[in-house]
């Protein structure tokens, strides 16, 4: 008796899963095609055009463009805020990490917040605080000025709101990567023998390398594109204080379209050429960085 | 080569946490001695004080005649296993046992050639020749541990530590090593003290044990000793499974419900008493004038071990019986048990 039942029992039961498993492969379709279209339309459309319009005027027009001596100018200075802005942030950022994820202390949630703080923080707003500090009516002002020391509309205010700005990127990779592996490699350096500095170099650092260049690629990517916070402290004195996202917006402001995507071009291009890097970089060593992960 | 390891009158607390109050040990040098307690009872607290991976609040932990306080990590020489073995993922095994003989100061490193010798040797040692280009990621479970190990002896250390060695491997590689590790003691004659929650593993591996509970150390004796005369209700307790008898002890006699159940007891603390009895030391009996009667109400294996559960009259729990004889009782059957050892202390 019961076994006549038996197969009746099962057969819709298959035809239930299989139902299933049809529907689940049509919200995965769906979901794919709603994230492609999305991609798509905001993020690689607008990305094309930059490079579409600045090749618009053929290829003389735009080596000119980005020859011109402000042009120039503006990359040199690009760099060099990055040049300076990156490894301080990166070393602070080792240091703010270590101290997070080694140590126990009083105020470390405080810190954790800190770090946080200029993401949660408008761009703009960074900048003012640097005018309203360090501007010749600011509270340091006087003081610098009778000094002879040029903070805002001068390269240090630069240097200290890209800093400002891009701060939390290594800090904020390194963090949990140093938390999950814990204290006890560096214990086991110590114990056999290892001086402080050497297993910070050997053990602490080669643990978390690919997780410490990865914010120092962010960190760069950003340094390099800030606009909001640089342009407030710069006073976009052309040639001098101009930086590579300052000098297209002017240019798109004087109505030169085509050299303002020709320089935008080379910030998308930089902003490729770090996708690429990270690529890359799971790409070859994504069996280490799980690695170097586990434990 | 090895020291003598003399722990005097140790206090550690954690933020308003006493991990150890007042520990003292003497540790022989060349001894093999097991830290066995249950988690939070102070054991890797104390062996990484040894370590010098922690401070104590009060007390010492000397190094033969050195006082450890007036050493640095490198000059106290220890070699510490960790329990997750700690191995450094980014080198492979030849680099991580070589590690600690880089670290030397340059007048006291050896030079490339005869750190590679050590390499193999020591890689002879744990018996894992060949195995020097792998990377920690690419080693089984039991060979990490065989590495740290090598790792931990290459800078020839003066005393070894070793954090729940055995904690995060399978059962059946578990009893190899613990062979083995004996074995490599007995070799290499190191000054050892290992942590371990598992008795088992200390009773057979530790030329003494020390128990420790709630951050003293109840008792430290040979493995005989601890289990035979256990000195407190909890190494009694700790060591193996136990019955519990309330008894009252009158002259040389245990008494439990008005009837004699033990005789010839030299401790003469008169009154209310519990008696540990383990299960191989009650025996199923004909007829004897010291007897407990009672019924048997369940029967189980357990491994080689057949064993009966007895209810007592006037005891609410079950008492655990292993059988000596082929013969097993029916369930139901009405027994006498007689107590051949048991542990005596003071009711509570």
């Amino acid at each position: 008796m019961s076994d006549a039942t038996l197969p009746t029992a099962a057969a819709p039961a298959r035809r239930e899963t299989g139902r299933a498993r049809r529907e689940s492969r049509r919200v995965q379709f769906v979901l794919i095609a709603v994230s492609l279209a999305f991609l798509l339309f905001f993020l690689l459309l607008p990305l094309a055009t930059v490079f579409v319009e600045a090749a618009a005027r053929g290829w003389e027009a735009y080596r000119a463009a980005i020859t011109e001596p402000d042009a120039l100018a503006a990359v040199r200075l690009t760099l060099l805020v990055a040049a300076i802005a990156v490894p301080f942030n990166t070393i602070v950022g080792i240091a703010a990490a270590w101290a997070i994820a080694k140590f126990e202390f009083r105020g470390k949630n405080l810190l954790i917040s800190l770090i946080d703080l200029p993401f949660s923080v408008s761009p703009v707003i960074a900048g003012l605080v640097f005018v309203l500090l360090f501007g010749a009516q600011g509270y340091f002002g006087s003081w610098l000025q009778a000094h002879g020391v040029k903070i805002v509309f001068a390269l240090p205010g630069l240097i200290l709101a890209t800093v400002f700005v891009t701060f939390p990127f290594v800090a904020r990779e390194l963090i949990p990567h140093m938390q999950s592996l814990g204290s006890a490699d560096e214990e086991a350096a110590l114990t056999l023998g290892a001086s402080p500095w050497r297993t910070f170099l050997t053990v602490t650092l080669p643990n978390v390398k690919w997780s410490l260049f990865y914010g120092i690629l962010l960190c760069n990517a950003r340094a390099m594109g800030e606009f909001g916070a640089v342009a407030v402290v710069s006073g976009k004195i052309r040639g001098e204080t101009n930086t590579m996202p300052l000098h297209v917006e002017i240019l798109y402001n004087e109505y030169m379209g085509p050299a303002a995507f020709a320089v935008a071009s080379l910030l998308a291009g930089l902003a490729l050429v770090t996708l690429v890097l990270k690529t890359l970089l799971e790409w070859h060593y994504g069996d280490a960085i799980a690695a170097s992960r586990r434990h | 080569m090895s020291v003598a390891v003399t722990i005097e009158a140790i206090e550690k607390r954690f933020e308003n946490f006493p991990a150890l109050r007042g520990v003292s040990l003497d540790i022989q040098p060349g001894e093999l001695v097991a830290l066995l307690g249950p988690s939070g009872s102070g054991k890797t607290t104390l062996l990484r004080l040894i370590a010098g991976l922690e401070e104590a609040d009060r007390g010492r932990v000397l190094f033969g005649e050195t006082d450890t306080r007036d050493l640095s990590l490198r000059e106290r020489r220890i070699g510490f296993v960790f329990q997750q073995y700690a191995l450094f993922k980014t080198m492979n095994v030849a680099d991580n046992i070589a590690f600690g003989l880089r670290s030397r100061p340059r007048d006291a490193r050896p030079d490339a050639a005869e750190i590679r010798k050590r390499v193999k040797d020591l890689l002879e040692l744990v018996q894992l020749p060949g195995l020097d280009k792998r990377y920690p990621s690419q080693l089984s479970g039991g060979q990490r541990q065989r590495v740290a190990l090598a790792r931990a002896l290459a800078i020839e250390p003066r005393v070894l530590l070793l954090d729940e060695p055995f904690g995060a491997l399978d059962a059946k590689v578990r009893k190899d090593l613990r062979a083995w590790l004996r074995e490599l003691h007995g070799r290499t004659g190191h000054t050892t003290v290992f942590v371990t929650h598992d008795q088992e593993e200390a009773l057979e591996l530790a030329d003494r044990v020390a128990i420790l509970n709630d951050g003293r150390i109840e008792q430290v004796g040979s493995a005989d000793d601890v289990y035979d005369h256990p000195a407190t209700p909890f190494v009694c307790e700790f060591l193996g499974e136990v019955n519990k008898l309330p008894v009252k002890v009158v002259g040389s006699q245990a008494f439990f419900d008005n009837r004699p159940v033990l005789g010839g007891l030299t401790q003469n603390q008169g009154g209310a008493a519990a008696l540990y009895v383990r299960p191989q030391h009650l025996r199923i009996v004909d007829e004897t004038p010291l007897a407990l009667p009672g019924t048997v109400e369940h029967l189980r294996r357990n491994g080689p071990l057949r064993r009966a559960e007895v209810a007592i009259d006037g005891l609410k729990k079950r008492l655990d019986v292993d059988l000596a004889s082929q013969v097993a009782p029916a369930i139901g059957e009405r027994v006498k048990l007689r107590i051949t050892h048991g542990n005596l202390f003071a009711a509570a």
